[in-house]
């Protein structure tokens, strides 16, 4: 199944956010959107997952999803969103209480993916009684259970502190080598981006428009050992980036 | 060029080295502690108050001594009879109602109505909340009506009751139906308007029916809010109860309360209004004990 988003533009009454956003995600493939704050990054994930609709252009899915998949896009949030009156099993089984999923096979799918996850000592767990890495991770653990073909990220790793980040970048990594998700990627972190992204989508400051398109060719398991490659690339990412950054910021600050 | 930068780099060597020397050479003096500066304190605490810790002591103490207090005024004489009775004569007017039976029926009475119209009026409420926060088109119709019936006291309402109800137990347990009716309304749409969008928003994103959402979701989002507008419906229904009993009832705590106070027999009175404290404790107690039931997941 391959997403495609063809001339994606929008406006929140005076506020233009997108202008002629065009790009696809292929399956298999991460996509990493990057851009200055209030360029409309979470606005277009919220397209892509069709929470949203777009004032012009459209997001068009082409090919079927597999047939096993309960909700072929699928969000994790930067939040984690998580119901604090539900365990963490509980958590996991609202997703598939929806589609009938109940009893030995509701338990079966959520031990898998608490096993994934490496939560299966916490599955009885409150929310608040877990890190906000753990909390990620269950909401990775959800999002896996109704087995998406595109898993949409709006920096779900922003709340975490440096050292979680780490780890759980390393988690997604491995969760990719061996589920091979596409995904559609928005960070501000660009060392993230490098790290994780098959292509690097930078928007400019809003009306956010593509300013440039980067593709990697390293296999993400070569990654953190050809880190003099990648840093050649997140600097070129950071040319693009730094002056619409500082002009967003500009801008953000007059406004108030 | 090359010269500055060499400059920096002393600047940061001379840096380093300062604190270093001071460390050593200070380490041994603050151990005998001369000079004035080696008196060690602690850091003055200053975190403590506004938590609250259970005591759970204080509140039965607190009951028992302003007890023993009136009784012992009352025993020495320092509070007139005629003013108010003792404890101990209170207790024996109850003493009486137990024995000759009539406690049963005057209690019977009361929790029908209070039981029958609290259910009612919250189960509407909470019904007719959940309708306003969910749908625009109630919201706009019946968040000003709401309003503006909220703030009439529902007892200056008991003769129109009466015609449309009569005058049995259907214009009584109207009247508390009504009064916890509406501050059950506003406790359940304030409760769901503050639900976390993102929850909804993550509902929608796994593909959730919207029956999925409100139930799982929405309600127990607002049930805080809900369970702290019971306690608050509760109280206005024990009110509502007395004063519609003491407007027209045989029986009733508010009845036996009126009747009491008619004939100037205060322990009777007294005995009464312990009653209902006693029944306002009950009822707080058993929306203590729901709220731990469906809260448990906040601490
Ligand atoms: N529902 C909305 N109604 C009106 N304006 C909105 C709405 N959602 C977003 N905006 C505006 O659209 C712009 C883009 O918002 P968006 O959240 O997509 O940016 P972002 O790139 O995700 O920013 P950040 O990096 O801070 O997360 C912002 O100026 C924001 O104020
Ligand atoms: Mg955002």
């Amino acid at each position: 199944m391959e997403l495609r988003i063809e001339a994606v533009s929008h406006d929140y009454g005076e506020t233009q956010v997108l202008r002629d956003i065009s790009f696809s995600v292929a399956p298999g493939e991460i996509v990493c959107i990057i851009g200055p704050s209030g360029c409309g990054k979470s606005t277009l994930l919220r397209f892509i997952g069709g929470l949203e609709r777009p004032d012009h252009g459209q997001v068009l899915i082409a090919g079927e999803p597999p047939a096993d998949s309960l909700n072929p896009l699928t969000y994790i949030f930067q939040d984690f969103a998580l119901l604090p009156w539900r365990t963490v099993e509980g958590n996991v089984s609202l997703v598939l209480e929806d589609h009938g999923i109940r009893g030995a096979q509701s338990r079966a799918i959520i031990a898998d993916v608490l096993a994934r996850t490496k939560l299966t000592d916490f599955a009885r767990a409150w929310p608040r009684q877990l890190s906000g890495g753990m909390k990620q991770r269950v909401a990775i653990a959800r999002a896996l259970a109704v087995r998406p073909a595109v898993m949409l990220m709006d920096e779900p790793l922003s709340a975490l502190d440096s050292q979680t980040r780490e780890l759980l970048l390393d988690d997604l990594i491995d969760l990719w080598k061996r589920e091979r998700f596409s995904a559609a990627y928005v960070t501000h972190n660009l060392a993230e981006a490098v790290r994780l992204g098959h292509r690097i989508m930078v928007l400019s400051r809003r009306p956010g428009r593509i300013r440039e398109l980067v593709s990697i060719d390293i296999p993400l398991d070569e990654r953190p050992d050809r880190i003099v490659e990648l840093d050649k690339v997140q600097r070129r990412l950071w040319e693009a980036m730094r002056d619409e950054a500082r002009a967003a910021d500009m801008e953000l600050s007059d406004a108030d | 060029m090359p010269t500055e930068s060499r400059d920096t780099a002393l600047h940061k060597e001379n840096w380093r080295e300062v604190p270093l020397q001071k460390t050593t050479r200070r380490a041994p003096d603050s151990g005998k502690g001369g000079s004035g500066k080696g008196d060690l304190r602690p850091v003055p605490f200053r975190g403590g108050g506004f938590t609250y810790t259970p005591r759970g002591l204080i509140s039965p103490l607190v009951f028992i001594a302003l007890i023993g207090l009136w009784e012992l005024g009352s025993q020495t004489g320092f509070i007139s009879p005629i003013a108010l009775p003792a404890p101990s004569a209170a207790f024996g007017a109850f003493v009486d109602l137990v024995r000759t039976g009539t406690l049963w029926r005057h209690l019977e009475a009361s929790l029908f109505r209070l039981i029958v119209g609290w259910t009612l009026g919250t189960a509407i409420g909470v019904a007719v909340g959940l309708a306003i926060a969910l749908f625009s088109v109630m919201r706009a119709g019946l968040s000003p009506v709401v309003s503006a019936l909220f703030p009439i006291p529902k007892i200056a309402l008991l003769p129109l009751f009466i015609v449309w109800f009569g005058i049995g137990e259907g214009s009584k347990v109207a009247t508390i139906l009504f009064g916890a009716f509406f501050p059950t309304v506003i406790a359940t749409y304030g409760g769901v308007d503050n639900v976390d969008r993102n929850l909804i928003r993550m509902g929608q994103s796994f593909g959730l029916s919207w029956l999925s959402i409100v139930r799982k979701i929405i309600i127990p989002g607002a049930m805080p809010a809900i369970l702290s507008g019971f306690r608050i419906s509760a109280s206005i229904a024990i009110v509502l109860l007395v004063a519609a009993e003491m407007i027209g009832a045989q029986f009733g705590i508010g009845a036996y309360i009126l009747m009491a106070g008619s004939l100037f027999a205060i322990e009777q009175l007294i005995a009464g209004v312990a009653m209902l404290s006693i029944l306002g404790l009950t009822i707080s107690w058993l929306i203590g004990r729901a709220e731990r039931y469906f809260l448990t997941w906040r601490t």
